[in-house]
């Protein structure tokens, strides 16, 4: 059987060491609460449901639609994972897939592991948990807005996860980062459209199949905390993302500039928005990227608001 | 880009096999560290551990290419870096023609580097892949000491990969059968497809869902107690010591050198 490569599995080599080890211990502390918590909700039943559903999550990702231009849309599944079983299980499940994929198939570095679990076990489960209960909390308990805010939390993961690789990548100096963010959040912009998708699919036939399932999801530990934790962990890295502006290492595009002559014009005072602002307009990618990533967030959320809104009142309405 | 899903573990009456698995896991490890720590433009070291590898693969008798034909896995991540000779300063040594993009002599050993570590690295985990079984490498995990939860759940992942995922496979074998597409017709929706695909997602969760709890309920039968054991077992003899250290040794050449100089 074929299996297709994800482009967000980190191989070993492309982070520098310090940036891989790091990543390594912050998985760590992340792996340790995780088992705590689902010993709590589970049980003696970890361990089977843990690594059954850590083999499900692995086939899921097969599972694969076109899209466009030789794109398909297939499932990372932390989303998933996270709305069906809670953010802490899905954390658990998801070290075990990139855990597998790395030891026995390569897929994914073994040094760099600790950021391909953060990044796609972590922040997807956090990430799409906090943003599920969110929309789900603002548009009401109606079976489409549950849908609209799984869309929208799933969407978002993807993102996230590509944002954080991008910056992981730039931080080894292995991609500046005004090439490699704008490029890994346009191309998982599209892909987190197929996420999206699927995630929803997938709750469709479950809401239909046994209702009760999610409401166990929804009730599973880290409720509360997830908020916190997804947070902490957005807040962290946006506070990365600026952070290499301020340096003056990453001035790749500035010596691009300089050769082909055209870094006086970029420094011309037409070409910048605010020409006392001190943002150079070498930023400026950076800065788009991120305000097109909040602009898109933003867009996904209303429109799951207005679908969650509309059908909660014609629900209620007696429809 | 894709990979067949079959157990990568090559049975050969080989040293490098019939070594503790502790030993194989710290060694690999320990050489792809050695390769990451190596310094941008250290040619000749590139150059050792490349050796070095070949010297391994050449002991598990497997043939000297086993891991270099598998190791243009890592080929469609090289995108990510491929901006790094354009962008990082320094002296241009070369033009793309027409473009007027230069190429930087520091970008260029960096991306070189970057390649020379990642394709030494991923041939180190073929190779403890290749000579090494499965459950014996997590069995060595959890004797060093990973959290045991974890490297169960892995475990027992690994028991239900094959099964999950022939399920998936026999799932999509049956979508491709139902929607033959007359020459001419309309193609559906991406919406429509995105709902098929999920619901073969949903209901390949409950069949999930559903066999853990048969699994788990024969495992109580049987006596589960919520401890997993093991009938893996190793001992460290005189040539795993032997092995460990000259590996270790051999991993520190490189890095002596340069401090001596």
């Amino acid at each position: 059987m074929l299996f297709s490569l994800n482009e967000m599995h980190i191989p070993d080599g492309f982070l520098s060491t310090p940036v891989a080890i790091v990543g390594w211990a912050l998985a760590f502390v992340f792996i340790s609460v995780a088992i705590r918590q689902t010993k709590n909700q589970l049980g003696d039943r970890q361990v089977p449901l843990m690594g059954i559903l850590a083999a499900f999550i692995f086939a899921a990702q097969a599972i694969n639609f076109p899209i466009a231009a030789g794109t398909s849309g297939h499932l990372l599944g932390g989303a998933l994972a996270a709305i069906l079983l809670g953010p802490w299980a899905a954390t658990l499940i998801m070290t075990a897939v990139i855990a597998m994929q790395g030891l026995l198939f390569q897929d994914g570095g073994l040094l760099v592991m600790g950021w391909n679990i953060i990044n796609m076990g972590v922040l997807t489960a956090f990430v799409g948990y906090a943003t599920y209960s969110f929309v789900r909390r603002v548009t009401g308990d109606s079976t489409r807005s549950r849908l609209a805010a799984a869309f929208t939390g799933a969407w978002l993961s993807v993102e996230v996860a590509a944002l954080a690789t991008a910056l992981q990548l730039a931080v080894s100096g292995t991609s500046p980062i005004q090439l490699g963010l704008p490029a890994m959040a346009g191309v998982h912009a599209l892909i987190g459209v197929g996420e999206g998708l699927i995630t929803v699919g997938a709750l469709v036939l479950l809401q239909k199949a046994s209702n009760g399932l999610l409401v166990e999801g929804e009730n599973a530990p880290g409720r509360r905390s997830a908020n916190i934790i997804a947070a902490g962990l957005l807040v962290a890295l946006v506070v990365a993302l600026f952070s290499p502006l301020a340096s003056a290492s990453p001035d790749g595009l500035e010596f691009v500039a300089e050769q082909n002559g055209f870094l006086d014009r970029a420094l011309d005072p037409t070409y910048s928005i605010l020409p006392d602002y001190t943002v150079p307009f070498i930023a400026n990618p950076v800065l788009t990227t991120i305000v097109a990533v909040a602009l898109g967030t933003l867009l996904v959320f209303v429109v799951a608001w207005f679908v969650g809104r509309n059908t909660t009142r014609s629900e209620a309405a007696g429809d | 880009m894709h990979y067949h899903l079959t157990d990568l573990y090559r049975l050969q009456p080989s040293f490098l096999h019939r070594l503790d698995p502790r030993v194989k896991l710290l060694a690999a490890f320990g050489y792809i560290l050695a390769v990451s720590l190596t310094p941008e433009g250290t040619w000749w070291a590139f150059a050792f551990f490349f050796l070095l590898l070949l010297l391994a693969t050449f002991l598990t008798r497997l043939g000297i290419f086993f891991t270099i034909r598998r190791s243009f896995i890592v080929l469609p991540f090289v995108l990510a870096a491929l901006a790094v000779p354009f962008t990082s300063p320094g002296q241009v040594i070369w033009r793309i023609p027409g473009l007027n993009w230069g190429v930087s002599e520091p970008g260029l050993i960096r991306f070189l580097s970057i390649l020379a570590r990642s394709w030494l690295a991923v041939q180190a985990a073929i190779l403890l892949t290749a000579v090494t079984q499965f459950q014996d490498l997590l069995w060595a995990l959890g004797s060093l000491r990973f959290p045991r939860v974890l490297v169960s759940t892995i475990g027992f992942m690994y028991r239900y990969l094959f099964v999950l995922a022939d399920e998936a496979t026999r799932m999509m074998r049956a979508r491709a059968s139902r929607s033959a597409r007359v020459p001419g017709s309309r193609r559906r929706s991406l919406l429509w497809q995105g709902k098929a695909a999920g619901a073969m997602v949903g209901s390949l969760f409950l069949r999930a869902i559903e066999r853990s709890e048969r699994v788990y309920a024969a495992m109580l039968s049987r006596g589960y107690d919520g401890q997993m054991r093991s009938l893996t077992h190793f001992h460290m003899r005189a040539k795993d010591w032997i092995s460990l250290v000259t590996v270790g040794l051999l991993l520190i050449v490189p890095l002596s050198v340069d401090w001596m100089v």
